[in-house]
């Protein structure tokens, strides 16, 4: 089944690039892969830890690699999250009069290549897979984007290379890290190997830090952040819809699947660091996106912003801190897709995306207004929505961190700090809110229409994702839990 | 039934490029077409025949004629590896030829000998990748670089292919000088031409390290002129760009793979010398930096492709200063494919519109199949996973880091991304950029056909590499 849920997108695009009707195949290919994930979903067991439907063949027992696939809670959650978002995104697109079966061709490579990511348990795939979705995302902004599409194209294809490649070196440090006659790219095998055997700590310290380095570029940690708005300005709305809510979180969920249990000492060792980068991320970040004066460039960078939370989690190494970065990376996904759905609908009605053109909106568009404010709620982090349920498990894991400590500590600075994040974001996104759909209308939108009604089956579908875990969170945290409690049990 | 040993398929490859060359000679009522089609179908039963040879008896029992020639694993799998290169080149050839014609009315005459070249050039390549003796490899090579002098100029009347062909003349020349030369130092040193008796008498303690190492830098300069190392490089931009098409990929193909084979075996005993493996590793250092930053700027696309059939070189030499022949191998078959199939476009896009990346301007409108197949080609070379160039160069920098080469890794990654941006410059020009022109632009069934198959192959070696390390371990 998992293999079909890869496959499925693939075989959509070839079909489509060979004549059949874009559009439609698309959407059945993407639908049919969500009823696929929810069937698994109701299959789980979800008392079990490890990997279950595991389907796997040999591709090198030389190097022995396999193309092996393999779903635990964390992972079935990312495929929850990445099928409903290529949904969204695919009903989401439209229009499209030049290269249209390409467009949908790119549209289905990026589900496929971050399905194929989470889905795989071989590392050499896991990592090629998240290739799979680079020249797509090139083709998307540098032909169908908006604004200064070549440069932002460029940038973040050369960005997220170079991030991968660093990442890639880092992989293969850790492959070679487990004793001669161990050595395999099975994900299973190498953490027992390795929990047997642990890494010596030097060589973690490496590792760790190209792994955080590699997987940070991908992620927009930081310093190597600056990609990351300019691209979802430019890329047209399904293309940053997936890049944004699915495909950013491969970066973290490598981290949460492979640097956290398998190297403890050397998160330890950057745990300053990493947490000095992710206040970078909320707050500096934060007031940047303050500062925008365009939607999409605020709701990139916000994206931006958010991933801080989502390291801070990770940072904080204990059951409670990672699960709600999981938590946080779903809840997430599904916000930041809506948002860029909204601002591209409005975009393609208004042809700009500037504040101070924009205003009233909610008028004309008074659905659109609606799904916009809810999507605003979530990524504050209103109670009642995902967003808040895993912020609040952030925090709270977070100033109990896993690492031992004086009392006053780095993490309880960084929790503060992380607090007033949300005043900041707040701001940001309610002036946007204000600035784009109350106020007085600008003369010229009189005449815009409202989202149809078809585009309500996927708003709907996000917002219920939303809804339900933000009234049942632990509903996720039971799917994930079992694999984190491993990891801490196994390093502690 | 006849058992056919190694040594038959030179033989045969040699019979049936003279019997060409007579007969387009004698017979000029044929159509000169037929000579390529006769070299294709005439070398693909030499390279079906390859899969059925006889074990060979080991090498110490033999004597005589195996002093000098071998049949292991390495050369049977190089001497497919060039077979399948020139069969691929007489198709472009054929491609080619129009644009040949209407170039120089008098050149349309001997087009029999352009295609019948070639096959002396593929037994030449055939013997070097067997050479296990340094005057064969010698007399080989010559073969080689002699054949391709005549390939190289072949348009006479066009200053540029004239220039290129001069270039490559005085160049070629010189490295053989080199090479001689250090060939002379090394016997001078050990008394033997032989590479398994050199590397023993290297290992004995018992020579003039001095001297020897001399005699191996010589050796290198030589063969660094062939396989176009940093600072070995200055003809290839110019050469590659002034030759037809079709001999450029030949060139930075095939010919490069028979160095890089020859590279492998000389330094079985050169890296018993002091300081050996580090001159290896500056050379690739020079080589994967210079190809890659000077390729940012090129416009012009096969000027570009020669820059970065110097990069490349760069990426193999990384692998040959590892002494891991299994990645170099995977590497050159990888590059193979990649570098052929955008040849194979470049020369039937060139033809309508010109060889500039600009030329390929909206060729996603004009022909979806050939921007297609340039898509892969261009992802291929840049190295993405799925295709074959990422396992190339996954198997290079993991024995990389496995030596621990930590500069070598850390240039490695940041000519990777520069090799992204020129790649993908061909992508953009072929998908972002409106169209000048909007004839669509004819194939003929034979080059689609090995285009077809090039892709294919790219794709699958890019999920299973599995075929190519088992045929190097038989």
């Amino acid at each position: 089944m998992l293999l079909f849920l890869v496959l499925c997108p693939i075989a959509a695009a070839v079909l489509i690039i060979a004549g059949a009707p874009a559009r439609l195949t698309a959407l059945v290919a993407a639908i049919s892969n969500l009823f696929v994930t929810l069937l698994l979903l109701s299959r789980f067991d979800q008392v079990a830890a490890g990997f279950q439907f595991v389907s796997s063949f040999v591709v090198s027992a030389d190097w022995r690699i396999h193309f092996a696939f393999g779903v635990d809670g964390l992972s079935l959650l990312m495929l929850l999250l990445a099928t409903s978002v290529s949904v969204a995104a695919v009903w989401f697109a439209g229009g499209i009069d030049n290269y249209e079966r390409a467009f949908y061709a790119c549209l289905l490579f990026i589900s496929a290549g971050a399905i194929g990511a989470f889905a795989s348990i071989d590392l050499f795939f896991f990592y090629a897979f998240h290739e799979l979705a680079l020249i797509p995302t090139f083709l998307l902004i540098g032909i169908w984007g908006t604004g200064n599409r070549s440069a932002a194209a460029w940038k973040i294809t050369i960005y997220l290379t170079l991030g991968s490649f660093v990442l890639l070196i880092g992989l293969i440090l850790l492959y070679q890290s487990v004793p001669a006659t161990a050595r395999t790219f099975d994900i299973r095998e190498m953490q027992a190997a390795i929990t047997a055997n642990p890494i010596a700590a030097p060589a973690q310290r490496h590792i760790y830090l190209l792994l955080l380095i590699g997987f940070g570029v991908l992620i927009s940690l930081f310093p190597f952040h600056s990609w990351a708005p300019e691209a979802y300005a430019s890329a047209p709305a399904p293309a940053a819809m997936l890049h944004a809510g699915v495909l950013k979180k491969f970066g973290l969920y490598g981290l949460l699947r492979l640097a956290i249990p398998m190297l403890p000492d050397g998160a330890h060792y950057w745990m300053y660091l990493l947490v000095i980068l992710l206040l970078g991320n909320i707050i500096y970040i934060g007031l940047v996106t303050i500062a925008q004066k365009q939607l999409d460039w605020m709701l990139g960078y916000s994206s931006v912003m958010h991933m801080g939370y989502i390291f801070l989690g990770i940072a904080s190494a204990n059951i409670l801190g990672t699960t709600g970065a999981a938590a946080l990376m779903f809840a997430h996904g599904l916000s930041i897709a809506l948002l860029f759905a909204i601002a591209g609908q409005i975009r393609n009605r208004t042809g700009t995306l500037l504040f101070d053109d924009l205003g009233g909106l909610a008028k004309v568009m008074p659905f659109a207004g609606l799904v916009f404010g809810f999507a605003t709620f979530a990524a504050i982090g209103l109670p009642g929505l995902a967003n808040f349920a895993s912020e609040i498990m952030i925090f709270f894991g977070a100033i109990r961190n896993g690492w031992e400590m004086q009392r006053f500590h780095i993490f309880q600075i960084a929790t503060v700090l992380a607090l007033w994040g949300v005043v900041i974001s707040t701001v940001y996104m309610l002036r946007a809110y204000r600035s784009t759909f109350m106020g007085t209308m600008n003369e010229r939108w009189g005449k815009l229409v409202d989202l149809g009604a078809g585009l309500r089956i996927p708003v709907a579908l996000l917002i219920a994702g939303l809804i339900w875990f933000g009234f049942f969170p632990q509903a996720l945290v039971r799917m994930v839990t079992p694999t984190f409690r491993t990891y801490f049990t196994a390093t502690k | 039934m006849i058992a056919i040993r190694a040594p038959h398929l030179e033989i045969a490859v040699l019979v049936l490029g003279i019997t060409i060359l007579l007969l387009e000679t004698f017979a000029a009522k044929i159509a000169k077409k037929t000579f390529a089609y006769a070299g294709v179908v005439g070398l693909t039963a030499v390279l079906l025949a390859s899969f059925f040879l006889a074990p060979e008896p080991s090498t110490q029992q033999a004597g005589g004629f195996w002093n000098f020639y071998t049949a292991d694993a390495l050369s049977t799998f190089f001497k497919r590896f060039t077979l399948v290169t020139t069969i691929i080149v007489l198709v472009m050839m054929v491609d080619y030829a129009p644009a040949l014609r209407k170039a120089d009315e008098s050149t349309s005459a001997n087009l029999g000998e352009f295609f019948s070249l070639p096959l002396l050039t593929c037994a030449g390549l055939m013997y070097l990748v067997s050479a296990v003796d340094f005057i064969f490899i010698f007399v080989s090579l010559e073969l080689v670089t002699i054949s391709f002098f005549v390939l190289v100029s072949f348009p006479r009347r066009n200053p540029v292919a004239l220039e290129a062909g001069v270039k490559y003349l005085i160049l070629g020349a010189l490295s053989t000088g080199f090479l001689v030369y250090g060939i002379t130092w090394i016997f001078g040193v050990t008394g033997e031409t032989n590479l398994e008796r050199i590397t023993a008498a290297f290992s004995s303690g018992k020579i003039d390290n001095h001297a020897a190492t001399f005699g191996a830098v010589l050796v290198l300069v030589g063969l660094g002129f062939k396989i176009a190392a940093v600072p070995f490089q200055m003809w290839v931009p110019d050469v590659y760009q002034g030759a037809p098409t079709p001999i450029t990929a030949f060139l930075s193909v095939a010919s490069k793979a028979a160095g890089f084979v020859v590279l492998l075996r000389v330094l079985q005993p050169f890296l018993m010398l002091p300081n050996m493996q580090r001159l290896v590793v500056l050379i690739a250092l020079l080589t994967v930096v210079y190809g890659n930053l000077a390729a940012l700027p090129q416009n012009n696309l096969k000027r570009l492709l020669g820059y970065s059939s110097i990069a490349h070189a760069g990426y193999l030499l990384i692998g040959v200063a590892c002494f891991d022949g299994r990645a170099v191998t995977f590497y050159l078959v990888a590059y193979l494919l990649m570098t052929l199939l955008s040849f194979a476009i470049l020369i039937i896009v060139a033809q309508q519109t010109g060889e500039e990346i600009s030329s390929f301007d909206g060729l996603a409108k004009r022909a979806p199949f050939l921007a297609f197949a340039m898509l892969v080609a261009m992802a291929s070379l840049a190295g993405l996973p799925f295709t074959a160039g990422f396992f190339g160069k996954f198997f290079i920098f993991v024995s990389a880091i496995a030596q621990k080469q930590t500069a070598l890794v850390a240039v490695g990654i940041v000519t990777v991304a520069c090799g992204f941006y020129y790649y993908l410059k061909v992508v953009r020009a072929m998908y972002w950029q409106p169209s000048t022109n909007d004839n669509a632009i004819s194939i003929s069934v034979l080059s689609r056909a090995i285009m077809i198959l090039l892709i294919i192959a790219t794709i699958v070696f890019g999920v299973y590499p599995q075929p190519i390390l088992e045929a190097l371990r038989r």
